[in-house]
């Protein structure tokens, strides 16, 4: 550890060599995210539609929709991104996002459930004597209530997946982790490069952690 | 996935016992470091010593904000610079047991939060000095609370040696890898090392719903959280 082996970080080229990999792990977060939102979201309605209805069809969609999760939530998704590597015939970017997506679509489908499963059964029992049916039920009494529960833990899910892009480097991507080994192989300064990238990440996270406690204590005053 | 493919996989079965080994030792000793961290960093956390709640602040915030791999970076290539050389898969342990241990410490402060005050104010009342009201008072209560959330820390836990893979620790995913881009079989061997982990990650996580529902939820009398 030296002085100068953190001095040598901040001369321009290598600042921009980091920058480079910094966007990239944004760029692999965003994707993830965005991908991942709009399958957990739809997979979680569908395991607790199959928890909640007696409807053949509707039973069999959630069975479908746990027997993903289960599998998917419980694997390393370092293991579910080889495997798409390998899989698909996808460029080793995006083969990243879509393991990364195959899996946190599971965990995000979970927390969904959890906040739709926290509704009361009264809210149900309200909306079906009046007439509504389960769909109308679902469409406006269950989702509106329950989804806005589930945005916190969600938010909290998202920087779970700003960390869990530096398993990207396992295909050889080059994002911020990846960056900081390159960089350190030439300086000889691990401890320096890794606190400095420790720094970039925890910034980020730290401002989406902050972002959310924000949103959580703004929905929690609001009442309908 | 042909007859052969799964023959010349069988043939090699000891390099996936050898995985396999790697992944539950560092698991397992991970989790007794983790565990020890943890509550000894949670219960800093409720401490009624200002210093000692900005520490566990600093090591939960820390560790909870940057991506394991990078801390295991650090100790894989950092700790040789200040002269400390450990086996590949001690430094897996060592990252694996700090990493956890920040997310065992959040689960025993919302545990023992999660009890009443007034709990903590009665046994002071009694003369109980802070560790005796914690021994005898608090944390029996809270266990009830912490253990739900605790396993489910094991399963991350156990999915989370991944990274050994990344420091050429010899897990179950790195055989996958490596045994699979050497043979050029790719089904097989993800096929079966993926059902080796659930085989562990899926009892786990059906622990953890069973005590959830047997002993979990909040504590009636007083609660307050």
């Amino acid at each position: 550890m030296s002085w100068h082996g953190f001095t040598v970080l901040f001369q321009p080229e290598n600042l921009r060599f980091l920058w480079w990999g910094f966007t990239v792990t944004i760029e692999i977060a965003v994707c993830t995210i965005a991908i991942s939102l709009a399958s957990g979201v739809v997979l979680g309605i569908a395991r607790y539609a199959g928890d909640t209805s007696r409807g053949r069809a509707l039973r069999a969609i959630g069975l479908g929709a746990s027997l993903y999760i289960e599998t998917f939530r419980n694997l390393p998704m370092l293991l579910i991104m080889l495997a798409a590597r390998f899989w698909s015939h996808l460029p080793p970017f995006w083969a990243a996002v879509a393991g990364m997506s195959i899996y946190t679509a599971a965990v995000i489908a979970e927390i969904v459930r959890a906040g739709l499963l926290a509704i009361p059964r009264g809210q149900w029992e309200a909306a079906r004597s009046q007439g509504m049916s389960y769909m109308q039920a679902m469409r406006y009494i269950i989702l509106p209530q329950g989804l806005r529960k589930v945005i916190p833990p969600t938010v909290g899910q998202f920087i779970t997946v700003v960390k869990d892009t530096s398993y990207a480097w396992g295909l050889g991507i080059q994002e911020l982790t990846g960056s900081g080994t390159i960089i350190f192989a030439k300086y000889v300064n691990p401890i320096e490069t890794f606190s400095l990238i420790g720094l970039i990440y925890f910034v980020t996270n730290f401002s989406m952690a902050f972002a959310a406690r924000s949103l959580e204590s703004r929905l929690a005053r609001r009442t309908f | 996935m042909t007859l052969g493919a799964w023959q010349s996989l069988f043939a090699d079965w000891r390099s996936f016992a050898v995985g396999l080994e790697h992944t539950l030792v560092a698991a397992a000793l991970a989790l007794l470091f983790a565990t020890i961290l943890g509550v000894f960093f949670g219960l800093l956390g409720v401490a009624p010593v200002p210093a000692a709640r900005t520490i566990n602040r600093i090591y939960v915030e820390a560790i909870r904000n940057t991506p394991l791999l990078l801390q295991a970076f650090f100790f894989y290539y950092g700790l040789p610079r200040v002269h400390i050389v450990l086996p590949v898969l001690a430094v897996g342990v060592v990252s694996l047991s700090i990493y956890t241990g920040a997310f065992v410490a959040e689960v025993v402060r919302g545990g023992i939060q999660s009890v009443a005050r007034g709990q903590l104010e009665a046994a002071y009342s009694q003369g109980f000095s802070f560790v005796q009201a914690m021994r005898y008072v608090v944390l029996p209560q809270a266990l009830r609370v912490i253990i739900p959330p605790y396993t489910n820390q094991c399963v991350n836990l156990v999915k989370n040696t991944q990274i050994l893979s990344l420091i050429a620790g010899a897990d179950l995913v790195y055989q996958a890898d490596t045994w699979s881009s050497e043979n050029l079989l790719y089904g097989v061997a993800y096929m079966t090392v993926a059902v080796l982990y659930l085989a562990i990650t899926l009892p786990l996580a059906a622990i953890s719903r069973w005590l959830e529902r047997r002993i979990g939820g909040p504590i009636e009398a007083g609660a307050d959280a």
